[in-house]
């Protein structure tokens, strides 16, 4: 946070070289800009600068570009195989585990350019985090070892530094007061919506700048998935969150700014729009969000 | 059948009875006119593959339940307390024992389990993670390996460290049996691997872990049921083999417990012992084999059982 002046001045100059180059495309990313402002102490925490991912021979994924911004959900929707997953994957470098798959185009996190080879991927997961479709503890592990697991991987020892990220990050994920007198269960003994909440606190434990969310509540009923929405609006509070969602709704209850990709003539996804959530929904610029949006197709 | 298809082709041109007209009500018809006429042939069918099913099960128990009985009633008599205190007298002699062969099975085992086990574990982890030429070639070798003939690897293991240390050893004898574990504790171990959901990985790896931390915090304690299954039933496989100690450990009067030098164990007991002509020696070798079905079953029992209580405890 307290480098947040440097990042504004940044995002200043970025907003230039959008100005200079409206294309079509660039439209609606220029809009988002502009709402940007009116979103008070709003500065990018993460640029995606023509993103592209390929398998092979096979292009998943082509030239998406946006901006995440501070105290902001982000939420990538789209019908499925329209490449969200594989955007919000290239985040944190999952992707490196995928051999044949290569990304292409830039994605800074702050300054920090992900893919330049010298950043070790674990620094950058350790601070990009992930929630994943189901809750995936780890079997072995208690509540409070799977909180803490990503300090230990990081290699905090000190006890009252596990202690406390322990504590404040369940707290973060409403799950402290049903747990806090039993840490030492199984993270499985957990219902679904509980592990879940668990996996989030497991991934603020570790304070992670950015929060990537993989259709986190398509596992769970309706009761646990609207705690789970309840929760982002205050988790934005501290961490930026990218939420790929195959809910539209659940995209326009949670989220300020919006993607919406499709899948291409040649199968790879591409951004059709971006921008502010009510603006996207309301007013879409293009006519294929607008036809998503009132289910003609998806 | 030709009727009521011939009547659907009329009906839909012409106007024929109601139910003809509709083709759904005319396929409900027959299907429920066939079904009800084929009832006491299809039942009959049904019973006669459950007994078939029924009888196939117990002819595959009879020689088990042969080999165990035959076992149990010459072996029983040759179980004395002595018989599992004492060391061997020579025949004609009563109150002999194989103390020195359980303890050098014991020996022989767990060396043979201290080299394939963390080797076996090892490759299980590679193959689990790895779907590359080397990994399918590591893979296929296992295969092949786990159906070599035991004697052969009895050759294999003289050939490599009696004819190389010039004396026969029970470390040799560990070596062939270690060969023969290795496939089971391979093949095992990836299995048990794999099972663990490729998203508590990734979760891992999103956290920021690095693939070793990933695999030994996260993976293997989560594979271990799994794992010490693979290993005992490697350990149980192992410890009744009797070729690859003809040629290594060679067998002992004595109790030895230098595993450079030959050692006794309970299969060459049964082997060498079973074949000859005193009465006695043939009841010890009766009661060795006894003793050996005995430990290989509490191996297996164990391991299921350890494992089902580690997977309790996983949850």
């Amino acid at each position: 946070m307290s480098d947040q002046p440097v990042v504004t001045e940044h995002s200043a100059v970025e907003q230039a070289t959008v100005t200079v180059s409206p294309s079509p495309k660039r439209e609606s990313a220029l809009m988002a800009t502009a709402m940007s402002h009116e979103v008070n102490d709003s500065a990018k925490v993460m640029r995606l600068q023509s993103l592209g991912v390929r398998f092979g021979d096979k292009l998943a994924v082509r030239d998406v570009s946006f901006d995440v911004l501070e105290n902001c959900v982000v939420a990538l929707i789209g019908p499925s195989g329209s490449g969200k997953t594989t955007v919000l994957r290239a985040l944190n470098r999952l992707h490196d585990l995928t051999p044949g798959s290569k990304v292409e185009g830039q994605v800074h996190l702050g300054e920090l350019d992900i893919y330049s080879g010298d950043l070790d991927a674990t620094m950058l997961r350790s601070r990009v985090g992930m929630v994943f479709q189901r809750p995936n503890p780890f079997p072995t592990m208690n509540i409070y070892q799977n909180v803490v697991s990503g300090l230990r991987f990081a290699g905090v020892k000190r006890k009252a530094l596990l202690d406390e990220a322990a504590e404040a990050s369940l707290i973060a994920a409403g799950l402290w007061e049903s747990v806090r007198f039993r840490l030492k269960a199984p993270g499985t003994s957990l219902s679904g919506g509980e592990q879940q909440r668990m996996c989030i606190a497991r991934a603020l434990a570790v304070e992670p700048q950015v929060l990537l969310m993989d259709e986190p509540t398509s596992a769970l009923d309706p009761a646990a998935t609207a705690r789970i929405e309840e929760l982002l609006s205050e988790l934005r509070e501290r961490v930026a969150i990218v939420i790929v969602t195959h809910n539209m709704q659940q995209a326009a209850r949670v989220s300020q700014r919006c993607a919406f990709m499709l899948m291409g003539q040649d199968r790879a996804g591409e951004l059709i729009e971006f921008g502010p959530t009510d603006q996207l929904f309301n007013h879409p610029s293009d006519q294929r969000t607008a036809d998503y949006i009132d289910g003609r197709f998806g | 059948m030709s009727g009521a298809g011939s009547d659907l082709e009329v009906g839909s041109d012409f106007e024929g009875s109601f139910s003809s007209l509709d083709p759904i009500l005319n396929r409900r018809a027959e299907v429920q006119r066939t079904a009800a006429a084929k009832l006491t042939r299809r039942k009959l069918t049904s019973r006669a593959a459950a007994l078939f099913c029924r009888a196939s099960l117990l002819a595959a128990l009879v020689p088990l339940v042969a080999v165990l009985s035959y076992t149990i009633k010459r072996g029983i008599s040759a179980w004395s307390l002595a018989f599992f205190t004492h060391l061997p007298t020579p025949a004609g002699i009563s109150g002999g024992g194989i103390s020195n062969a359980i303890i050098g099975t014991l020996i022989i085992d767990f060396f043979a389990a201290l080299m394939a086990v963390p080797l076996g574990v090892g490759v299980g982890l590679f193959l689990s993670q790895s779907n590359g030429k080397f990994a399918y070639v590591l893979r296929f070798g296992a295969d092949v390996l786990a159906g070599v003939p035991s004697i052969v690897i009895g050759i294999f293991a003289y050939a490599v460290l009696v004819v190389t240390l010039k004396h026969f050893s029970a470390i040799a004898g560990s070596f062939g049996l270690a060969v023969i574990m290795l496939p089971t504790v391979t093949r095992a171990s990836e299995v048990a691997i794999r099972g663990v959901p490729r998203d508590v990985t990734e979760a891992g790896l999103a956290l920021g872990g690095r693939k070793a931390h990933v695999a030994r915090r996260v993976v293997l304690p989560a594979a271990l049921p799994g794992v010490i299954t693979g290993v005992l039933l490697g350990i149980a496989r192992a410890a009744g083999e009797t070729a690859p100690l003809l040629f290594t450990a060679i067998g002992s009067q004595f109790t030895s417990y230098n595993v450079l030098h030959p050692m006794a164990a309970m299969p060459l007991i049964i082997y060498f012992d079973g074949i000859q002509a005193y009465p006695d020696l043939q009841q010890a070798a009766w009661g060795t084999a006894l003793a050996l079905i005995v430990i290989v079953f509490v191996l297996s029992v164990g391991g299921r059982l350890l494992s089902a209580r580690v997977r309790r405890s996983v949850g």
